[in-house]
């Protein structure tokens, strides 16, 4: 009897079980076959073993897109943590003001990505662009498509004012769940601006900042839609990141073998670094003090 | 320390009010003593937490003025007013040790280091938080974070009135009686005006020397909590004050008897002269520890039902029903024969209190 009773939860999970593994279980595996294998074409293969890894793992362009993708992945969050607070701390608390900008802020998140590209490059044109002829009127020569560091720039611009509302949605919601009572109570304190936000509004955000971080680095460090629509990769390889640099691999030269190996390898350093953030946001501030 | 005045003070959410109904708090005009530990009671809505408020400046009253020994704060912000309140549930720096959390309100108002740690350490002696001093606060129990809510307040030594608003409601039963002691010791050594918010009756009458019950966004009576149980100067106080509260029947007024309905209840002769002068609807009240019951007739008792029968443990309480269904409640003490049907009602005669249109009258 008891017996039965335990067969019949294992039922309940079945459903479970089959959606992830169709989702996510079988296709990682094939994934992993393939790293593992020199596909010549259908029907044709070779195992290989590890050596798809080690190739991947000393190919100099990899390290340099890795490297790019960290100094872009370190840069968004460096501008759009801070300045997503900043603006969830600007923003109206209640009442009609509150709702219209939240949805004035939130607006570039409803827009599809491969689309966000086109915008920015129809924005910056130098020729045409409300911003480039802007910037070339003013005197500075600028063209995205000719100069690595306005690359750079036009590509981080776009993914600031794409991502920040994010973050700002994030924090507010944050900031709208603390209660009343710790203003007022620092109030009664005699605490200044800076110190309501340092001791209170910012500890009591942690949990929504944790979440914020972690999907801002995962988004960041796979992207690629925008950079792809806005300059392929270019000028040169100066914005060719991981995800681009991997398609060029995968659809460009058909090296399935080295493009999965490429792919675990890629998926392993985004849990790792999540797991990082995790570990130290979650234990932040938290220590004992003897 | 001060002394709290109310000087015609009233206040409404809405910004044009019209009639009575408008405002949240009425016309209240009132001066608590220095160094009184007062309680505010009154059920949920009735005001009581939107007068704190005004006390504390996080609300500036529509009308009247609010002074602290004499000198008018009402415009003035909480931080200029020298109070210190502590909310319903512990208010805390989390990311701060229990020291850095007691020592915050004064390193905000610039005070030197050795001062600073002089203070601490006697507010942490007083409320048994010395050994603690070190934890981060956010690690505590509630009842220890509410003991350093309060002791944000008590570090500063020019803090005018400690406000409570209700702040053992998240505090587990058994330790409530312990925070509440504590209380009642820190006003015994301190001498501080407290100002405590509750709902619940027994929080009041032990905690407070002056029971302030609000009912509808007035002032209904203050006074002490025997005052209230034995002369409750409104139907509400009586109702709200005592487990059962207060039994009433509506009666006229024959000499020396009450009548409800054709039933007879003797008046001993003060009550009778005072009702006699009376006007209006008349009831008549009694606490249920002053009916007596009796499973047989004794002189001058009032044959009653018996409808039901609750266990308080040390004590029973009876519902009967008298005449025309006349509810009233008993308080049977420990030991003796519980009716089981029928019973006889004695009231003892000099504690009926009579009502004329909700007032209690006296002389």
């Amino acid at each position: 009897m008891d017996k039965w009773k335990d067969n019949k939860a294992w039922f309940f999970v079945l459903p479970v079980f089959i959606l992830v593994a169709f989702s996510a279980i079988i296709p990682l595996m094939t994934v992993v076959n393939y790293s593992l294998q020199d596909i010549f074409g259908p029907g044709q293969r070779v195992f290989v073993g590890i050596e798809w890894f080690e190739e991947v793992l000393s190919d100099k362009r990899l390290h340099a897109a890795l490297g790019k993708q960290l100094i872009f992945s370190g840069l968004v969050l460096l501008i759009e943590m801070p300045l997503g607070v900043f603006i969830a701390l600007m923003m109206p608390k209640k009442g009609i003001a509150a709702s219209v900008s939240l949805v004035l802020v939130a607006l570039p998140l409803l827009i599809p990505w491969n689309v966000i590209g086109t915008i920015w490059i129809i924005f910056t044109r130098p020729d045409i662009g409300l911003f480039g002829a802007a910037i070339n009127g003013m005197g500075i020569a600028f063209d995205h498509t000719s100069s690595p560091i306005q690359a750079w720039i036009t590509l981080m611009l776009m993914e600031v004012w794409h991502w920040t509302p994010l973050v700002v949605l994030l924090a507010y919601a944050g900031l709208r769940a603390i209660p009343e009572a710790y203003f007022q109570a620092a109030k009664i304190d005699g605490a200044s601006t800076w110190a309501t936000f340092w001791y209170i509004q910012l500890p009591k955000m942690r949990g929504v900042l944790t979440i914020a971080l972690l999907l801002r680095f995962m988004d960041s460090f796979l992207i690629y839609a925008e950079p792809f629509v806005l300059t392929g990769g270019g000028p040169g390889n100066t914005t060719t990141f991981l995800s681009i640099y991997l398609v060029k691999v995968a659809v460009g030269q058909f090296d399935l073998g080295p493009a999965a190996a490429f792919s675990l390898v890629y998926f392993l350093i985004i849990l790792l670094f999540c797991w990082l953030f995790y570990q130290v946001l979650q234990n932040v501030g938290k220590g004992e003090k003897a | 320390m001060a002394e709290i005045t109310l000087d015609n003070v009233a206040h409404s959410y809405i910004a044009n009010p019209k009639n009575e109904t408008d405002y949240a708090l009425r016309l209240i005009d009132n001066i608590w003593k220095d160094g009184g530990a007062y309680a505010l009671l009154g059920p949920s809505g009735c005001g009581k937490t939107t007068l704190l408020n005004i006390i504390s400046g996080l609300l500036t009253p529509s009308k009247g003025r609010v002074l602290f020994d004499g000198k008018d704060v009402t415009g003035l912000p909480p931080e200029k007013r020298n109070i210190a309140q502590v909310f319903q549930f512990p208010v805390l720096y989390d990311t701060m040790s229990v020291y850095d959390n007691l020592a915050f309100p004064l390193k905000n108002r610039g005070f030197n280091k050795i001062d600073i740690e002089k203070r601490v350490l006697e507010v942490a002696e007083i409320l048994d938080l010395t050994d603690s001093l070190n934890k981060k606060a956010a690690r505590l129990s509630a009842d220890a974070k509410q003991k350093i809510s309060l002791g944000r307040g008590l570090v500063r030594s020019d803090v005018a009135a400690i406000l409570f608003d209700e702040p053992l409601t998240v505090i587990d039963p058994h330790l409530k009686w312990q925070l509440r002691c504590k209380l009642k010791q820190v006003h015994e050594q301190l001498k501080l005006t407290l100002l405590y918010v509750t709902h619940d009756q027994v929080e009041a009458l032990t905690f407070a020397d002056h029971v302030i019950v609000m009912y509808e966004g007035g002032i209904v009576q203050i006074g002490s909590p025997q005052e209230l149980f034995e002369n409750p100067s409104h139907k509400f106080v009586g109702y709200f004050i005592g487990s059962p509260g207060m039994n009433f029947l509506p009666c006229t007024l024959g000499g020396s008897h009450a009548m409800v309905g054709d039933i007879k209840i003797k008046l001993n002769d003060e009550t009778a002269a005072l009702g006699a002068a009376a006007k209006g609807k008349i009831e008549l009240g009694i606490r249920p520890l002053y009916l007596q019951i009796h499973d047989t007739q004794v002189e001058g008792s009032l044959p009653a039902i018996v409808k039901s029968i609750e266990d308080h443990g040390n004590y029973k309480i009876v519902t009967v029903i008298l005449g025309d269904n006349n509810i009233l409640r008993a308080r049977l003490p420990e030991g003796k024969h519980t009716p089981s049907e029928k019973a006889w009602l004695k009231f003892s005669k000099n504690w009926i209190r009579l009502f004329s249109n909700d007032i209690l009258l006296k002389n």
